[in-house]
């Protein structure tokens, strides 16, 4: 069985993720410094979380003073697809990794870290996986310090546009999934149909505006109970995720 | 630069969960998870997530609806013919920026 055991090709693999970091955290600092949050908390939290989506869905609950049930519920939601990438990245992973090794690697799982390190034949060592972790992880950071400083620094037209960028990324998640399994499409067309209910059904958009992480979680648990009913995946489909 | 005294518990509880999430699954399974129900709702939940997230939020992402709504097409078809995560997000970002000028010069 081959095993990639190489710092150096990590680090390699892992300089086209960060650059792409670099501008998505960007945005994130601006948007965070935006919604109320100081610039090194903005930093903080890009070091110790990384995950674009949960912090884009936790940075206003905290800015805004949210309860910590409800952060902590968002970002298990919204996170929650890690453990499945952690699952196959555990069958992934040589198994001499010890424990100590899985302790930090379970850090630098976010999914692009993920895609590149199953892009591989066989096994991974740890030190393949460190190197790979570590130009994403610079890149986030200070991506995030340098948007949250010069964000006030550029013109409002400017910063007012980046505010898509982490939407766009995500978008960039989903669509091509989307494009070549039809019941991912539909379970995405009915997510978003509940969370465009939320918004704007008179009813339910107060709810809405207090709870805005739960919403998102409403939505999503409900659309995946749906078709993990009617549409169940196959087998080769599973390991795709 | 300042911290607020409570952000401190929220960067705890953010940043914990966080990592559990991951750290958990990777420690404690070597098997495979059999349950096809459980294996397929963890399936599209990701997709589910992303979506209600986006949707219809980036309309109030930037500046002006319009604006927001152009940067939103131009990136589904940018995603749709498979462009990367950097593309996508760069292609959104100035088609968005273009809108809000032509709507703030010309219009």
């Amino acid at each position: 069985m081959q095993i990639q055991n190489s710092f150096r090709k990590g680090l390699l693999d892992g300089i086209p993720i960060g650059i792409g970091y670099l501008s998505v955290s960007f945005a994130f600092g601006i948007m965070a410094v935006t919604c109320g949050l100081s610039p090194l908390e903005a930093l903080l939290i890009s070091m110790t979380n990384l995950t674009s989506a949960g912090q884009l869905a936790g940075a206003p609950i905290i800015a805004a003073g949210g309860s910590l049930v409800e952060l902590a519920m968002t970002q298990l939601i919204i996170n929650l697809r890690y453990s499945l990438m952690s699952v196959a990245l555990s069958q992934k992973l040589d198994y001499k990794a010890k424990w100590p090794h899985r302790f930090l690697i379970a850090f630098g799982n976010t999914d692009e870290i993920f895609a590149v390190s199953t892009s591989n034949d066989g096994h991974i060592t740890q030190r393949y996986f460190y190197g790979l972790m570590l130009i994403p992880w610079i890149g986030w950071s200070s991506g995030t310090i340098i948007g949250a400083l010069a964000g006030a620094a550029l013109p409002d037209v400017i910063t007012s546009s980046l505010g898509v960028a982490i939407y766009a990324m995500l978008i960039a998640v989903v669509v091509p999934k989307a494009k070549t399994h039809l019941p991912t499409a539909l379970c995405v067309l009915v997510s978003i149909t509940l969370a465009c209910l939320f918004r704007y059904l008179p009813a339910l958009s107060s709810f809405s505006e207090k709870y805005g992480g739960f919403v998102i979680i409403i939505c999503a648990v409900v659309a995946s109970l749906i078709f993990a009913v009617l549409c169940p995946v196959k087998e080769e489909k599973e390991g795709e995720v | 630069m300042s911290i607020r005294p409570e952000f401190a518990l929220y960067l705890l509880v953010m940043a914990g969960v966080t990592y559990l999430v991951r750290m958990i699954p990777l420690v404690l399974f070597k098997e495979k998870i059999k349950n096809r129900f459980v294996l397929s709702f963890l399936y599209y939940v990701p997709y589910a997530v992303l979506s209600a997230m986006v949707f219809p939020a980036i309309f109030y992402a930037s500046g002006n609806v319009i604006a927001a709504a152009v940067g939103f097409i131009v990136a589904v078809v940018t995603a749709f013919f498979g462009k990367g995560l950097t593309t996508v997000a760069a292609c959104s970002c100035v088609s968005v920026l273009v809108t809000e000028l032509i709507i703030k010069y010309l219009i």
